[in-house]
C-alpha cells in the first residue's frame, strides 16, 4: 500500500492530447518516486475555469465543482482531493467557502445535483499538488530520493497567480511565497532569489482574447528571467506554463526579440531529480527545449548512493 | 434581453447601487469600498482599464449605470486576485467584475464584440457540452468568431506555435473527432439546466437559453 493516498482531479488540460498533457506525465512519475497514490476520481467534469462567468450563473459553477466532490466522496471516501491545475483548486476552493457560509447555497447546489443523482456534504477538502508536497511529505522528504541533483541549472521560480492569491499556500506570503524557491533548492537546482515576476500574471486566458495584453506581461516574465541568469523558468500552473512558453515567438515575431526561454513544471523538477527519464518527467512536451534538465535526465547514474 | 434591461431600470429607477446589490454576484460588497485605490494600481492590465475597479465603484454609486455595464473595463479582468488580496477592506473585487460583466451580459449591455466576453461564452459551451473542455474545438471557435477568413489568418499567423504543441504532443487534430468528456454527461447537463433555473427563480431572472437547457 502507498504511503499516501488522494482522490485526483487532474483537470481538462492535462488529459491526454490536452495542452499540458506532460504535466500530468511528470506527477505521475513524481508521486511513484515518492509513494503517493493519486486515483482519478471517475467520471470527473471541468471546474468552469475563472473565465466561463458571461455564460453561467454562480449557481452552476458550483455545481459543476461539488459534482467533483460528490463524485469522490462517493468512490473514495475520506480521501483529500488533490488538483495539478491553479484554476481548478482555486474554483474548487471558491466553492466550499461560499457553500460553507451559505445554507441556501448549499441547498440549492444540492437541489441540481440531484438531477445527477448526487449529493454533495460539507467536509470536503480540495488541495493543490504543491501544498501535498510542501505540507504533508515537507521538503526533508522531498530531498531523498533524489538521485541527479540539478547542479548548475538555475531556475526561476515563477509562482504566478492563481496558487498564490487569494488562497495561496499556508504560511506564505502573497507578494513573495517561497516554497517554489524551496522546492527548487530541494532538488539541488539554484533558485532565485530576486526574480521580480514571481508573482506577476501572465495573462491568464486572457491571452488568447487579448493576446497583445497578455504578452506584454509574458515578455516581461521572460526577460526578467534572463536578466537574472536563468536557465529555466519554473511554474506551478498549466496556464502560466503554456502562456509563458507558447507565445515567445510570437513577442519574438512581432518585436524582433530572441526570447528562447524553457518553462517547466515544478513536478518535472522533482522527477529529473529523482532519476525520471526525458519521457517520464514530460521533458519531451516542450516548444522550447529545457536544454539543461533534458542532458541530466538522460545522464547516466552510478548505481551507489 | 432588451426587455429585461427596461424591467431593471423601471424597478431600480435611480438606485443603480441598490440593484448592482441585489442583482450582481457579491454585489453587496459595493458599498464598502473607500476609495483608496490599491486595486487600481494593482490590476495587471489595470493601464488598459478605461474605469479602475475604484472608479467602477464610484460610478456605481454616483448612478452611471450605462457607463458602468457597457464598460469594456471588467472584462480585462485576467482573474489575477491582486486586487483582492491587497483590498485593505477585503472586498472580492476580482468576483464583482465577473459579476458586473455577467450582469451586463445578461442585460445585452456588454459591447458588441467583446473578444472576452465572446470567449467566455465559447468557453462555457464548450466545457458543458461533454462535461470537459476540448481545447482543439474551441481554440478553433475562439480564432473563427469573427468569420472564415479573419480566423483562417490567425490560424496562419499561429502556425509554427500549432507546428510545436502538435510534436510536443500538446495538440492533436484526432480532438476533433474524438473528445474527452463524462460518461454521464446527461446528469451533468441536467444539474446544470436545474441550476439554471433555481438562480433565475432566486434572482427574478427569465431563464437564458444554453447549449444544455
Amino acid at each position: 500500500m502507498a504511503k499516501r493516498e488522494y482522490a485526483f482531479y487532474p483537470g481538462c488540460s492535462s488529459q491526454l492530447r490536452g495542452s499540458a498533457a506532460n504535466y500530468l506525465v511528470s506527477v505521475e512519475s513524481m508521486c511513484e518516486k515518492l509513494d503517493v497514490k493519486m486515483t482519478q476520481i471517475p467520471d470527473w467534469n471541468c471546474c468552469g475555469a475563472s473565465i466561463s462567468y458571461a455564460g453561467s450563473s454562480e449557481l452552476a459553477r458550483h455545481v459543476l465543482s461539488a459534482r467533483n466532490f460528490a463524485l469522490s466522496d462517493k468512490h473514495l471516501p475520506g480521501q483529500d482531493i488533490v488538483a495539478t491545475c491553479a484554476a481548478c483548486w482555486l474554483g474548487g476552493r471558491e466553492t466550499i467557502e461560499k457553500l460553507d457560509a451559505s445554507s441556501e447555497l448549499m441547498a440549492d447546489t444540492n437541489e441540481a445535483l440531484k438531477e445527477a443523482g448526487l449529493e454533495y456534504k460539507a467536509g470536503t477538502a480540495i488541495r493543490h499538488m504543491v501544498e501535498v508536497l510542501v505540507e504533508d511529505l515537507g521538503y526533508e522528504e522531498l530531498g531523498k530520493p533524489v538521485v541527479k541533483p540539478l547542479d548548475g541549472v538555475k531556475v526561476a521560480g515563477y509562482v504566478g497567480c492563481q496558487t498564490n492569491r487569494p488562497f495561496g499556500i499556508a504560511g506564505e506570503s502573497f507578494e513573495n511565497p517561497m516554497y517554489l524557491d524551496k522546492l527548487i533548492d530541494t532538488v539541488g537546482g539554484e533558485s532565485i532569489a530576486k526574480y521580480e515576476e514571481k508573482v506577476s500574471c501572465c495573462g491568464g486566458s486572457l491571452a488568447f482574447c487579448e493576446p497583445e495584453k497578455a504578452e506584454k506581461q509574458i515578455k516581461n516574465i521572460v526577460e526578467s528571467a534572463y536578466d537574472h541568469g536563468a536557465d529555466v523558468i519554473c511554474t506551478p500552473c498549466p496556464l502560466c506554463q503554456a502562456n509563458v512558453e507558447v507565445y515567445q515567438s510570437e513577442i519574438n515575431r512581432k518585436q524582433g526579440t530572441k526570447l528562447n526561454m524553457p518553462v517547466v513544471y515544478y513536478s518535472q523538477l522533482l522527477s529529473v531529480a529523482y532519476g525520471g527519464t526525458l519521457k517520464e518527467a514530460g521533458l519531451d512536451g516542450h516548444i522550447i527545449q529545457p536544454k539543461k534538465l533534458q542532458d541530466i535526465a538522460v545522464k547516466v547514474v552510478s548505481a551507489k548512493r | 434581453m432588451g426587455d429585461m434591461n427596461t424591467q431593471m431600470l423601471d424597478k431600480y429607477r435611480n438606485n443603480f447601487l441598490h440593484e448592482v446589490e441585489e442583482k450582481v454576484d457579491d454585489g453587496h460588497w459595493v458599498k464598502m469600498c473607500m476609495q483608496c485605490g490599491v486595486c487600481a494600481g494593482s490590476c495587471t492590465f489595470g493601464p488598459d482599464w478605461e474605469h479602475t475597479p475604484q472608479k467602477i465603484f464610484m460610478m456605481i454609486r454616483a448612478g452611471k449605470r450605462e457607463e458602468v455595464l457597457t464598460s469594456h473595463s471588467m472584462w480585462l479582468c485576467t482573474s489575477c486576485y491582486n486586487c483582492m488580496v491587497r483590498c485593505p477592506r477585503e472586498l472580492p473585487i476580482t468576483h464583482i467584475m465577473h459579476g458586473l460583466a455577467s450582469y451586463a451580459h445578461r442585460l445585452g449591455l456588454a459591447p458588441k464584440n467583446q473578444p472576452t466576453r465572446d470567449f467566455s461564452l465559447i468557453f462555457w459551451d464548450n466545457c458543458t457540452k461533454t462535461g470537459r473542455v476540448n481545447e482543439l474545438r474551441m481554440t478553433i471557435s475562439v480564432y473563427f468568431r469573427e468569420g472564415i477568413l479573419s480566423g483562417i489568418k490567425k490560424m496562419w499567423t499561429l502556425r509554427n506555435i500549432g507546428r510545436g504543441l502538435f510534436f510536443a504532443k500538446r495538440l492533436n487534430p484526432m480532438e476533433l473527432f474524438v473528445s474527452h468528456g463524462c460518461k454521464d454527461k446527461d446528469g451533468l447537463r441536467r444539474a446544470l439546466k436545474k441550476a439554471d433555473e433555481i438562480e433565475a427563480r432566486r434572482r427574478g431572472y427569465a431563464v437564458q437559453p444554453r447549449g444544455y437547457s
